[in-house]
């Protein structure tokens, strides 16, 4: 009875997108930050079924903000 | 006019260039809206947050004054419905707690087309409420004799569930695998397979029989259908989002609960962030306060920043400061500062507390910047 559940369409979850190593580096350059300073996802987050994130890489997160529209927010993969 | 607004892409939140674009008259002159963009972006800057401002004490006072308005009641009616539900200061307090077991699970299904509109409401109404035997049985007796249970079945009840004699056997083996269960003119009997004859036994068996699963989605114990926006929707006591979104006439793109846990394991953490910012305001909202919702997103963000949800308290964001002396001084502090003394640890006093403990300038505001010198050889 339980079929596959698209839950990537549901109405609180965000668009995930991973960045290529290139934008990564442009990105930690930008905010002069490390990985280990960015704000985390787990590995084992449902969100990134499917999408083959390894630990390091970084995931673009475009939210929709009740406040400014759509906002840019990146999580590093963890462990986990 | 696109051409202009567009160089203001990234620099601008998009809202903000919603707005403009909303509020200028169709033919503006291409200088004339530079002109009001450059302002605009001026404004913009000045509003924002500046570096070193201490945005977390100022949330926290932002969501702790009106708090104090908040009334104590546990429970209250929520106007359309007979279900309690825990609203006001308790719920706060649960949710930045990071609880994992909410005193009111609930959940609010909403349905593809056809059903939306009424069809079958009642039928899917108790397809998702989980059914138990003592919902249907009449009479549950002891045969103490004969160490076995008999359970009498109310048969208007069980046609009301269109639950069929067939099915019900069925599920109750399946629930009671370790018993043996006939029946006998309409009564059930249930047996003990193994042979230890223990009368205290029985009694811990018909309690175990009473709670027998039946069918409908577990953990869902009460259902309401009401009509919300010209549409029905299933508001329900007890919540099982993973099991509901894959229901076929369950709209799976608008049903949620209000337990941000089960929410960060379906959905994952992203979308408990977003339902944690949702819950908090929905409840401050109710109780008539005026909190900026910025003030919950810095807190939402915290709680959410290692992945994983994580209540404001010893267990949660606080163990995962990097200063024992910040952490001493929240709770518990002897068995902080002993641990660190145990394991060695070093204090970097990079942060606020631990400053204010020593008698030195915080680093936030003014005290962040620091002087460096080149040394003249």
């Amino acid at each position: 009875m339980n079929k596959k559940i698209d839950v990537k369409k549901h109405i609180l979850v965000p668009k995930y997108q991973k960045l290529s190593d290139k934008e990564k580096e442009e990105l930690l350059q930008k905010y002069n930050v490390t990985t280990s300073e960015l704000p985390r996802i787990l590995k084992s987050d449902p969100m990134l079924a499917g999408v083959g994130a390894k630990p390091g890489d970084v995931m673009q997160i475009t939210r929709n903000s009740s406040t400014a529209g759509r906002n840019v927010f990146y999580r590093v993969v963890v462990n986990g | 006019m696109e051409d202009t607004l567009k160089k203001y892409e990234g620099r601008l939140p998009e809202s903000v260039l919603e707005d403009v674009r909303q509020s200028m008259p169709k033919k503006i002159s291409e200088s004339k809206l530079r002109e009001v963009m450059e302002t605009v972006e001026k404004e913009y800057t000045q509003m924002l947050a500046e570096p070193g401002e201490s945005v977390g004490i100022v949330s926290a006072e932002s969501i702790g004054e009106p708090g104090t308005q908040m009334t104590l009641n546990t429970f209250h009616f929520a106007g359309v419905a007979e279900m309690n539900i825990t609203t006001g200061l308790p719920r706060i307090i649960e949710i930045l707690d990071g609880r994992r077991n909410i005193t009111t699970p609930m959940m609010e299904i909403y349905l593809k087309k056809p059903y939306s509109q009424g069809k079958d409401i009642k039928k899917i109404a108790l397809y998702v409420k989980e059914t138990k035997l003592a919902d249907i049985a009449s009479e549950i007796t002891l045969n103490l004799a004969e160490s076995r249970i008999e359970v009498t079945i109310d048969n208007d009840k069980a046609k009301e569930l269109a639950i069929t004699e067939a099915n019900l056997l069925k599920a109750l083996k399946t629930a009671n695998k370790n018993l043996s269960i006939d029946i006998k003119k309409g009564i059930y009997i249930f047996k003990m397979k193994s042979k230890d004859e223990n009368s205290n036994a029985i009694y811990k068996l018909k309690e175990k029989i009473k709670e027998s699963y039946i069918r409908g989605v577990r953990g869902i114990t009460q259902i309401l259908p009401v009509k919300k926006d010209g549409e029905f929707i299933i508001i329900t006591a007890g919540s099982n989002l993973k099991k509901l979104l894959g229901l076929p006439f369950v709209d799976g793109t608008r049903t949620t609960t209000n337990d941000i846990f089960e929410i960060e394991e379906v959905l994952g953490i992203e979308a408990a962030r977003h339902a944690l910012i949702n819950e908090v305001f929905k409840v401050i909202e109710n109780q008539g306060l005026n909190v900026d919702i910025r003030h919950l997103m810095l807190v939402a963000d915290t709680m959410c920043f290692n992945g994983k949800l994580k209540g404001i308290t010893r267990y949660g964001v606080v163990r995962e400061k990097a200063s024992v002396l910040a952490r001493a001084s929240f709770e518990t502090p002897i068995k902080h500062i002993i641990s660190a003394s145990l394991t060695g640890e070093v204090d970097k006093l990079n942060s606020v507390v631990e400053n204010v403990m020593l008698n030195q300038p915080v680093p936030v505001g003014t005290g962040l910047p620091k002087l460096i010198t080149k040394r003249v050889k």
